[in-house]
């Protein structure tokens, strides 16, 4: 007991270290530092919007219906005189919250099959084969395809997406496990008797997690591409909710006379997952400088 | 080469019988009964009995599969709820747009990546690498659904130049069929268009810096020539990998372009189908996609050792 205490506090002191010069490294790379950036502000906006929003989202004032954007209305009313700006904020919580919920689940799943899959080879097989299964399947459509079956739910559009973009996850810890499991120290570490379970989430996990941090960034940027996406065609969460993608979606059809309806939403989309990729980018760069060019 | 080709295409088994019990176990995750969803609430206990025995729900789901995989090997994909006709027939007149729609976009991307990324890669670091750079990074995080919506106002309602929607064979009227694909492709394809350029370039870095490059540049051969001649042809191996893996993107985005044009495909039947709940629609819709989409990336893999002789003698 007494050793494993004295090691794990100069671990501890050596993580937070490594965190920090993690930290120092991304503030230094523009790209993924006005990633970053994009990214807060959405946050901020979706953390807030209660405050932030001047009116109810779902509240109809149809007299103020299709007004273009002024003061008392920044991005103008819809075809129910409701108000845009309050709509987009409010739009906001829900893509980060399913884009959020998809990326910890992919993770989760990713690193649970993955190790099994890197580390065990008689699992390998089987896993894989199920994994291409499931890629065959071309995305949006495949999660089209769950939410019919499921219903529209927008715990039904984390379940989708998480079906969709865990396959990837996998492939990527597992090629990474693959890659760490060959190296010497895994030997070492083995030949001192230590258990799998210690071997894998101790040694191995942490040297696989450069591209496993980078891939959650880009199965973030995907889920939130893919949330406007299906709300868009209308099977994503329901109505009145309001999301970017059912908001672009009402506002089609007024598009030549109330072109904001469908340009504020598209825009806060193209923020987000512009954030998230620049973000995925500038990651990729400072953690692993081998891809860099 | 033999070997190789046989491999792939026994490879490819596992995969399609995995994408067929996907699709099939698909529809009894749906909460319910198949058979009361079709019949609603004017079914009689006789009649919904009936009905069960005839799809079959009266057996294991074992036996279920075995009898729905036989059907759909010989094509019959089951009936449509909604539409009352069956599932292959409906799927089968909406394929050709969507195709057309998919080819078109991959075309699109591919001649707009990779000159794109050959450009930005020959001049690392200046003002076109950049420029092409940004608007990749611009082109994957824009959604396809907004810039179809962005390509009609100024295009379609403010120029008037190319139709918002509609189709027109492309085997019927070459030109007319072509003006109406032009903006549904570029949305679609502007994605991939960007991934494309982003793999093309680093990929081409990559080649440029190995020494046959050098060698040939030290012989003396012109500039462009080692570039194109020499270093594309190696850098594009990389990238003709991830066409089908585009293809298949293509083939499922084109759902949600679909709508935004109001374009008569497999897309815009599919979305009506979840809408009415019409669930052998979407399956069939699900499996025949899924193939399609192996099949091309099996056609990709085969071209791909034509162009890299090293996978053959893996």
């Amino acid at each position: 007991m007494f050793t494993s205490n004295a090691a794990t506090l100069p671990r501890i002191w050596a993580a937070a270290s490594a965190g920090r010069a993690l930290l120092r490294r991304v503030r230094k790379n523009r790209l993924a530092f006005s990633g970053f950036a994009f990214i807060s502000l959405i946050l901020f906006a979706a953390l807030f919007a209660g405050s932030l929003a001047p009116y109810d989202p779902l509240t109809m004032v149809v007299p103020d219906r299709l007004q273009s954007p002024s003061l008392t209305h920044l991005m103008g009313t819809d075809n129910f005189g409701r108000d845009i700006f309050s709509r987009v904020l409010y739009g906001a919580r829900l893509s980060l919250e399913v884009g959020l919920a998809v990326m910890l689940v992919t993770v989760a799943v990713g690193v649970a099959f993955g190790m099994l899959s890197g580390y065990f080879p008689r699992l390998d097989n089987t896993i894989m084969r199920v994994m291409d299964g499931m890629m065959a399947f071309p995305a949006i459509l495949f999660a089209i395809a769950i939410m019919a079956v499921l219903g529209p739910k927008t715990v039904n559009v984390v379940i989708a997406l998480s079906v969709v973009y865990a396959p990837r996850t996998v492939r990527i810890v597992r090629a990474a496990v693959l890659a760490v499991k060959a190296l010497d120290y895994i030997e070492a570490v083995r030949a001192q008797a230590a258990g799998h379970l210690r071997i894998l989430f101790r040694h191995i996990l942490p040297n696989c997690l450069s591209p496993l941090v980078v891939q959650a960034t880009f199965n973030f940027a995907y889920a939130v591409l893919a949330e406007a996406s299906l709300s868009f065609v209308g099977a994503g969460a329901p109505p009145p909710t309001p999301s970017w993608g059912n908001i672009l979606s009402e506002g089609r059809m007024y598009m030549q006379g109330a072109s904001w309806i469908t340009i504020f939403p598209g825009l806060a989309i193209a923020i987000t997952v512009l954030g998230l990729n620049l973000a995925g980018d500038g990651l990729r760069d400072v953690l692993d400088p081998r891809m860099k060019t | 080469m033999t070997a190789y080709v046989l491999r792939r295409l026994l490879g490819v088994i596992p995969v399609l019988a995995l994408v067929a019990l996907g699709s099939f176990l698909l529809i009894h995750l749906v909460p319910g009964d198949p058979a009361m969803i079709m019949l609603g609430n004017e079914g009689t206990p006789a009649q919904l009995e009936m009905l069960r025995t005839q799809l079959g729900l009266d057996r294991s789901l074992p036996e279920q599969f075995i009898l729905w995989l036989g059907h759909a090997l010989r094509g019959n994909l089951g009936e449509s709820f909604f539409l009352g006709r069956p599932v292959s027939r409906a799927l089968l007149e909406r394929l050709p747009a969507t195709m057309q729609l998919a080819v078109l976009s991959l075309v699109f991307s591919l001649l707009i990546g990779i000159p794109a990324g050959l450009l930005a890669a020959v001049r690392q670091n200046t003002w076109w690498d950049q420029i092409v750079m940004a608007t990749a990074i611009g082109g994957i995080s824009v959604p396809s659904f907004w810039l179809g919506l962005a390509l009609i106002l100024v295009f379609s309602v403010q120029l008037g130049w190319l139709p918002s929607g509609g189709y027109t064979p492309l085997w019927e009227d070459v030109g007319l069929g072509l003006r109406t694909l032009i903006l549904p492709a570029v949305s679609l394809g502007s994605m991939q268009a960007a991934l494309i350029a982003r793999m093309t370039r680093s990929s081409m870095l990559e080649v440029l810096r190995q020494d046959y490059v050098r060698t040939a540049k030290a012989k003396g051969i012109h500039d462009w020539s080692v570039i194109v001649k020499h270093a594309l042809k190696n850098a594009m191996i990389p990238v003709i990998t991830t066409i089908g893996t585009a293809f298949g993107v293509l083939l499922g985005g084109a759902v949600i372009v679909e709508i935004v044009f109001t374009y008569p495909g497999m897309g815009r039947l599919v979305v009506l189908a979840v809408q009415r709940r019409d669930y052998p629609l979407v399956q069939g819709a699900l499996l025949l996609t899924s193939v399609i989409y192996v099949v091309v990336n099996l056609a990709v893999d085969l071209l791909y050792c034509v162009f890299d002789p090293r996978i053959k003698y893996e």
